[in-house]
């Protein structure tokens, strides 16, 4: 497969000169394009910082950072982003929720305001495949935690991005319903095959849906393992009660440290 | 809306009003109050139709010079809240001094106000756009800074610029705080312009009732008083009333169902 995103030793501080606080040290991963990888880790360890990295939110202090064979040098415009929290407008329905990055994007932007329905129409038909439907027209107080997530998560791929982003999408949700978006997750990354990096906290969740998992250390963050997924696609709930399941699981938690 | 909701939300404060002018009525009368230190409810009502006129004529001035005031201070706060909003350097920079002219006391400002423009209206439109843009710019610019970094994240990622989040998040979600603050601002700029008129001026109900307090016809300064209520409570509710107009989103426990 090609590479999609390459970080070879490449370390992040926040502040500037002496008072800097060094976030990330020396991480080196390659990501083939159309791959999921999770990054777990310690709270505080710079999952966070290693997604503002790659999208080009922050400069990197040293190392090269290349996506598509190009360095990063600022925002990559080909980026999705989801977080904890929804941040939907609550001025606007779930639709034109989903619609705002392409008053954003080029070519978009500029075609938007003449084909204002047929992009509603985009925006509605993603919607319904994430199970939406009958609801792309509700305000996001009208819309249950896990919906607002899928609206979200709608929201970060309209513009058809290269990577998606998700920090702890479903951390804020209840645990049935974060199974259940584990699910849409998978199959709207089947679907679409899109890179997606997910950071995440939840081994399980890391476990059920990418094919390569990091550990970080505690901060600054390394990568300290890097473990392979091999169970075979497509997974189903029940195979997080399966034994394979359950030993990476386990051993990933014994990488993260113990109390 | 029900019948049983519609008689509280006007029967109770009309029931409530008229009671307090029955008090007012029976303490003047069982005491025998005198008409100078306090007319009773029926004198005032009486002075208020006798000088309808007069008050009419001068309710007119106070309410232009009130809105005028309340108009460049909306403009004024605006531009000035999204500046501020804008820049953290800006911010930093000014509102130290807005904090500092805002504690002022705006009487001690009309003297000067009149030593430059005179007696007049004019006086009376800067205190009230003087003592009523300062909510409103600390309004906008709260609500500009409350921009959630995450979805800031989500947009600057797509290439966005500093305007597009303006225009796209920013503004829509300070609209609420600056509708709210229209409401604070207009109860000030009419405090300003009856401050200013009762300093020094020509025209507008702090005049006429200045004018009737020099002659002890001290009803006329109730009947001011009431004018000045009822004035104040019709310019808060209009101004209510357009912010549910525009950010019904933000009221969402009445619209839900």
């Amino acid at each position: 497969m090609d590479e999609l995103i390459r970080l070879d030793r490449v370390s992040m501080a926040y502040g500037r000169a002496e008072q800097a606080v060094k976030a990330i040290e020396e991480v080196s991963i390659s990501v083939a394009a159309g791959e999921f990888f999770a990054v777990v880790g310690p709270s505080g360890c710079g999952k966070s910082s290693l997604m503002k990295l790659i999208s080009g939110l922050h400069p990197p202090l040293g190392g090269t950072l290349t996506v598509e064979g190009r360095p990063v040098t600022g925002p990559l415009k080909k980026v999705g982003m989801a977080f904890q929290n929804a941040n939907l407008l609550p001025w606007r329905t779930a639709a034109q929720n989903v619609l705002l990055p392409l008053e954003i994007v080029q070519p978009h932007r500029s075609r938007l305001r003449a084909e204002r329905a047929a992009y509603l129409d985009r925006a509605r038909k993603l919607l319904d495949s994430v199970g939406l439907a009958g609801f792309t027209e509700k305000f996001p107080w009208q819309l249950s935690g896990g919906m607002q997530q899928r609206t979200s998560i709608c929201r970060a791929l309209i513009h058809e991005p290269e990577i998606l982003m998700l920090d702890e999408p479903f951390g804020a949700l209840d645990a049935f319903t974060r199974e259940e978006l584990w699910c849409t997750l998978r199959d709207v990354q089947a679907r679409q095959k899109v890179t997606v990096m997910l950071v995440t906290h939840d081994l399980r969740e890391a476990v059920f849906l990418a094919d390569t998992v990091y550990v970080m250390s505690s901060r600054p963050g390394r990568i300290v393992k890097r473990c392979e997924v091999n169970l075979p696609r497509p997974r189903d709930l029940d195979v997080t009660y399966t034994q394979p399941f359950q030993d990476i699981v386990h051993e990933l938690r014994t990488l993260i440290g113990r109390h | 809306m029900e019948s049983r909701e519609l008689a509280i939300k006007f029967g109770a404060p009309a029931a409530f009003t008229v009671g307090l002018f029955v008090v007012w009525e029976a303490v003047c009368r069982l005491f025998e109050v005198p008409l100078t230190i306090l007319p009773a409810p029926s004198d005032v009502f009486a002075a208020l139709w006798q000088y309808r006129a007069p008050i009419v004529d001068n309710s007119f001035v106070t309410l232009w010079t009130t809105l005028a005031g309340f108009l460049i201070a909306t403009v004024f706060g605006l531009v000035l809240g999204i500046a501020v909003g804008w820049h953290r350097a800006l911010y930093a920079g000014i509102y130290p001094v807005l904090v500092g002219f805002n504690s002022i006391p705006k009487v001690a400002v009309v003297p000067v106000l009149i030593l430059w423009f005179g007696f007049g209206e004019i006086p009376a439109i800067l205190t009230a756009f003087l003592i009523s843009f300062f909510p409103i710019v600390v309004n906008v610019a709260t609500g500009l800074a409350t921009t959630e970094p995450e979805l800031e994240d989500v947009l600057r990622a797509l290439g966005a610029s500093k305007l597009d989040i303006m225009r796209k998040v920013g503004i829509p979600r300070s609209f609420p705080y600056f509708f709210g603050s229209l409401k604070v601002a207009i109860t000030l700029a009419f405090v300003g312009a009856v401050v200013s008129e009762t300093v020094g001026s020509n025209k507008g109900i702090g005049k006429l009732m200045l004018d009737a307090q020099a002659s002890f016809q001290v009803p006329i300064v109730f009947a001011g008083l009431i004018v000045l209520a009822v004035l104040g409570i019709l310019l808060y509710a209009i101004t209510a009333a357009v912010e549910k107009r525009f950010t019904g989103w933000a009221f969402r426990g009445q619209a839900a169902h």
